[in-house]
């Protein structure tokens, strides 16, 4: 039986400063983390303990050069909803908390713009008057430099890896045609920039994707991301990390992305997958293809000879997750309901594909821009070269309420002000990020340092106190909600939560 | 999150929420109706739109695409 999938996403935002080149993009970044830090709530570090992304789910640990690196010098901290937040290289980056359901994700993932637009106007506070930093949640600035939105889902250790790379990748490939967040140009030197098709694209990110399977996140990426750290028990649980998406702002967008993937990950765990091969020829060259496929109607070479569509796997994927429900429930994604819901607007959002593509201009990111770019086009009498259109590509990211061009096209809403707002404060109740975010509410001073996996608290006389959270169902708040109300310091809640 | 708390903000994700919360049934051509409805609303939102995006739309254009440069990341 498939297990629960927790998932998260980690977004690397885009950060500019006015006027132009005064900044190190490192600087920067730590200035907004900081400034949020210090003006919303007080520090508390991150702890790099158990943190191996050089390890390798295909089982071997690579300790080269080219193995990512962790950063402790630079700014980390863990916030009261119980994400964390820092500066990657050179981007402010946020890792919502992990989350049991995608609807609950899109609250979370919802609430990490606003932590970054709360950051932009705390750092514009510290700022020489005249200069303010702007923050764009896109990953491509058209120039070949790549930023990433990562997703996690929380997998079995027992499904064979190759089992995964094997039936994901037709999904990865394919759900591009709702994931995609839309991008003027194209940064592959596969399409030829003559080729009408290279005008605009579906994908932010398709074009740097250059292998199927792999470690790196940064050069050569692979479909397929072989980090191996599962932030848990690693004799149950596998986090199986995601870097082939694009960051959306669309809210159905990132629904449906997190949603699919977490129902076709439940059917590799539990074999559906069995009689109904998938693989494509050539997946890198059919995610370009895809990408670049505006008509959705790209002739895909399957391995086995046959040949099919985008949209022709996903409504094959589609059929084959409605087969699963009716037979194993969908439990894992958060019940019948839950699922139901998934499995309805997949469904709606295919037929639209199918039709019209236009008439998703209010869910889809990269259909809303397409509208926007190809109205503002026509009305001006205008090329795809022009730079207005390159211009308002990036805008359309733009997080600054007066700029953003997203938050004028009125997109359909998942979310609620209100639910996004406690989202910001408060952390998901269903997972073991209850448990961290509440701790960090009501004890900021004592929990030293946090990680996924572990809190830290300083109770005074005795040694640091590390409280292991290595299971990410445990530690919600139906379960430890009435312990947590009885104690009234961190050494009762660790007296009670060893009895 | 419960379902309860879905926000039916535009028209657009009105249809779309009814479509999705079982509607299959509808008969076809009230659908069609209210989707032609959805469409030349759409149409007039964008056009609202792009009637006041170049006040919105950064100064500069070309300097603007030329210095937005993003190195290193993931």
């Amino acid at each position: 039986m498939a297990i629960p999938k927790i998932c998260g996403i980690e977004t690397e935002y885009g950060i500019r400063i006015l006027p132009p080149g005064e900044y190190s993009p490192v600087s920067l970044s730590s200035l907004l983390v900081s400034s949020y830090v210090s003006e919303i709530q007080r520090q508390v570090d991150w702890d790099f303990e158990d943190e191996s992304p050089g390890n390798d789910a295909r089982g071997f640990s690579l300790e080269s050069t080219m193995a990512p690196s962790v950063e402790p010098h630079l700014l980390n901290a863990v916030l009261v909803n119980g994400s964390r937040y820092y500066v990657d290289h050179a981007h402010p980056e946020l890792s919502t908390p992990e989350c049991a359901t995608a609807l609950e994700l899109v609250r979370y993932d919802k609430a990490g713009e606003e932590i970054l637009r709360r950051s932009m106007a705390a750092a514009n506070r510290l700022l020489p008057e005249g200069a303010s930093v702007v923050v764009y949640k896109n990953n491509s600035d058209g120039k070949g430099n790549s930023y990433g939105c990562h997703e996690n889902y929380l997998m079995d250790r027992s499904t064979p890896f190759g089992q995964i790379v094997q039936n994901i990748v037709p999904h990865f490939v394919s759900r591009q045609v709702f994931t995609g967040a839309g991008k003027v140009g194209s940064e592959a030197r596969v399409i030829d920039p003559g080729d009408d098709r290279a005008l605009y694209q579906i994908s932010q990110r398709a074009d740097f994707f250059e292998e199927l399977v792999g470690l790196e996140t940064t050069l050569k990426r692979p479909i397929v991301n072989t980090r191996d750290e599962p932030h848990a028990d690693p004799q149950r649980y596998r986090r199986l990390h995601v870097i082939v998406g694009d960051a959306n702002l669309s809210e159905v967008a990132t629904y449906l992305k997190v949603a699919t993937t977490s129902i076709v990950l439940a059917m590799i765990e539990d074999g559906f997958f069995a009689e109904c091969d998938m693989s494509l020829e050539n997946p890198v060259q059919a995610m370009h293809e895809v990408s670049h496929d505006l008509g959705l109607r790209a002739c895909l070479r399957l391995a086995d000879g046959r040949t099919t569509t985008a949209l022709g796997l996903q409504w094959d994927l589609l059929a084959l997750a409605k087969k699963y429900g009716v037979e194993r429930g969908l439990d894992c994604i958060g019940g019948e309901e839950s699922g139901a819901h998934a499995l309805a607007r997949w469904e709606t959002v295919l037929e639209a594909l199918e039709q019209d593509p236009s008439s998703l201009s209010h869910q889809l990111d990269w259909v809303a821009k397409l509208e926007l770019l190809k109205g503002y086009k026509d009305r001006n009498g205008l090329s795809w070269q022009d730079r207005r259109l390159w211009a308002l590509d990036l805008q359309y990211h733009d997080l600054r309420p007066e700029r953003s061009l997203f938050a004028r096209l009125g997109m359909e809403r998942l979310t609620s002000d209100e639910g996004v707002e406690a989202a910001v404060m408060y952390p998901p109740e269903d997972t073991r990020a209850w448990f961290r975010g509440t701790c960090l509410s009501r004890w900021p001073a004592q929990v030293v340092a946090a990680n996924w996996d572990s809190l830290v608290f300083d109770l005074g006389s005795d040694p640091l106190r590390r409280v292991p959270m290595m299971d990410p169902l445990k530690g919600t708040a139906a379960q430890l909600g009435s312990l947590m109300r009885q104690a009234s310091t961190p050494a009762e809640l660790l007296r009670l939560l060893s009895s | 999150m419960s379902e309860r708390e879905l926000k039916r903000r535009s028209p657009a994700s009105k249809q779309t929420n009814e479509d999705a919360a079982g509607a299959q049934s509808a008969p076809a051509a009230p659908q069609a109706t209210s989707a032609a409805k959805q469409g030349e609303k759409i149409k007039a939102d964008l056009d609202n739109l792009l009637d006041e995006i170049d006040e919105v739309l950064e100064d500069n254009a070309e300097e603007f695409v030329r210095s937005y440069v993003q190195k290193g990341g993931e």
